[in-house]
């Protein structure tokens, strides 16, 4: 079962990702890495069934990058989660794809953005966000200790508590995280920094 | 002849497809573009026409971004290349999204010369009426210049030019691109183009060569558009910098004249 965390902060968004890859009882693999990046000022986690995930996710991906051509303009992460929840409505009554989301992004208009998107193509806007099994240990960890403006140190301090929380209580935890920071650069622009590559 | 216009598909009795000669007619009445090769840079040069007083300068952009590392300017039909331009944007990545890797210049090229032939072999379209200049950097980092026509000829180039007036800049090119010139020395000798070109044009001499190339057929620097290509960005010249390469070469030529004298 896929853990993925989306922290939101001043001006950047963190996301925690386990890398483990299961079929069934067996772990395929523990390097898999299941953010991927969209560009520079957006990533995706994703989680859900394989083989959709990283086809929807590369699908938007392309998608976004061909509407940056055209127009000359890099999409706002609004804009984006919202492509995206269309195309995730639009399969659903004919071949839906099997995979849950988080996009995260930073932008001039609204700064730092996460958005929680599900197979069944809803979409919230959140500070933090967790999709799987991780929610129900980790959201008491936010509810707690996570406040507004936070720095990116105190963001991945937050994560290590949450990364704490699930290896103590939670069954299926794994031992392995991928983490990623987008956030807002020297240059005015959004960067991405890899903090805990996938694999090592 | 008349009656050889109507369907494409069909041939005269000479041999020849009148709607793509014709086609090229149309290309031949647009606004001029260049494309020069040169060692770490490319550049595109485009000639702007006067714009009417009303209009906004912005929207009428005739050199444009395909991908990443890979651009375009045409000649011709705008309409025409809106359409193209829209469909190889897409190829590019959908290209991308098969195989995850850079289409390389050549097999964008390649795609946009398919599709252009392919409208002089189908029933009830007429050819695009453009012809392009397609240059980017593969992923070697080599750089590449291409021409397509509306017949779905593509080749590649170290310098062209397309449009009306192309003549005359070609023959420019062919007395002032750097390499070339060697070619004129060497006699009795079997030449080989590749052997004796030899890439040294830097980029700020290559715009300068594209500055002075437009200059033979346009009226003013205002009429001049410059971009320069370099692997993963295109930037377009400012005006002002245009204009100052223009007064530079002005003043060089004066110079060569009073010391003739």
């Amino acid at each position: 079962m896929d853990s993925l965390i989306g922290i939101t902060g001043k001006d950047f968004v963190i996301f925690i990702a386990d890398t483990a890859q299961a079929r069934s009882i067996l772990k395929m693999k523990g390097d898999e890495d299941k953010i991927m990046v969209v560009d520079e000022s957006k990533m995706f986690a994703m989680a859900g069934d394989t083989g959709d995930r990283t086809t929807f996710c590369e699908y938007v991906k392309r998608n976004l990058k061909l509407y940056e051509i055209r127009s000359g303009l890099t999409l706002s992460t609004h804009a984006a989660a919202h492509w995206t929840r269309r195309a995730l409505a639009d399969a659903l009554r004919q071949n839906p794809y099997q995979t849950n989301l988080l996009l995260g992004g930073w932008d001039e208009e609204s700064g730092a953005s996460l958005y929680y998107l599900d197979y069944l193509g809803s979409m919230h806007k959140m500070p933090f966000a967790i999709q799987g099994y991780a929610s129900n240990f980790v959201l008491s960890i936010f509810d707690r200790y996570y406040k507004e403006d936070l720095t990116v140190a105190e963001g991945l301090e937050l994560a290590k508590l949450c990364i704490a929380e699930l290896n103590r209580r939670f069954l299926l935890a794994q031992p392995d995280w991928a983490i990623k920071v987008i956030k807002k650069g020297e240059n005015g622009k959004a960067s991405l920094e890899v903090i805990v590559p996938a694999s090592k | 002849m008349a009656r050889y216009d109507r369907a494409i598909t069909v041939f005269s009795p000479d041999g020849h497809l009148f709607q793509v000669e014709y086609a090229l007619n149309a290309v031949n009445k647009g606004t001029t573009a260049i494309g020069i090769r040169g060692k770490n840079s490319i550049v595109l040069g485009i000639e702007k026409k006067s714009a009417m007083k009303l209009q906004d300068p912005r929207t009428v952009r005739k050199i444009v971004q395909l991908d990443d590392s890979i651009c375009l300017a045409f000649a011709g039909l705008v309409a025409d290349a809106r359409v193209l331009i829209n469909k190889a944007r897409i190829e590019c990545q959908t290209y991308r999204l098969t195989l995850d890797e850079e289409p390389s210049v050549e097999y964008i090229t390649r795609w946009i010369a398919q599709r252009q032939q392919k409208y002089t072999q189908s029933g009830g379209v007429r050819p695009y009426g453009i012809s392009t200049l397609i240059v980017g950097f593969d992923t070697d980092g080599e750089p590449r210049l291409f021409q397509t026509d509306p017949s779905g000829i593509y080749s590649e180039w170290f310098a062209n030019c397309i449009g009306r007036n192309s003549k005359p800049v070609k023959e420019f090119f062919t007395k002032n691109y750097p390499g070339l010139r060697k070619e004129e020395k060497t006699e009795g000798e079997e030449e080989s183009e590749e052997e004796l070109v030899d890439f040294e044009l830097t980029e700020e001499a290559t715009i300068k060569l594209a500055v002075k190339a437009l200059m033979e057929v346009v009226e003013s620097p205002k009429n001049i558009e410059i971009a320069v290509v370099k692997k993963g960005s295109l930037r377009f010249l400012e005006v002002d910098e245009i204009e100052t390469l223009v007064d530079a070469f002005e003043a060089e030529q004066k110079e060569k004249e009073d010391n003739k004298q």
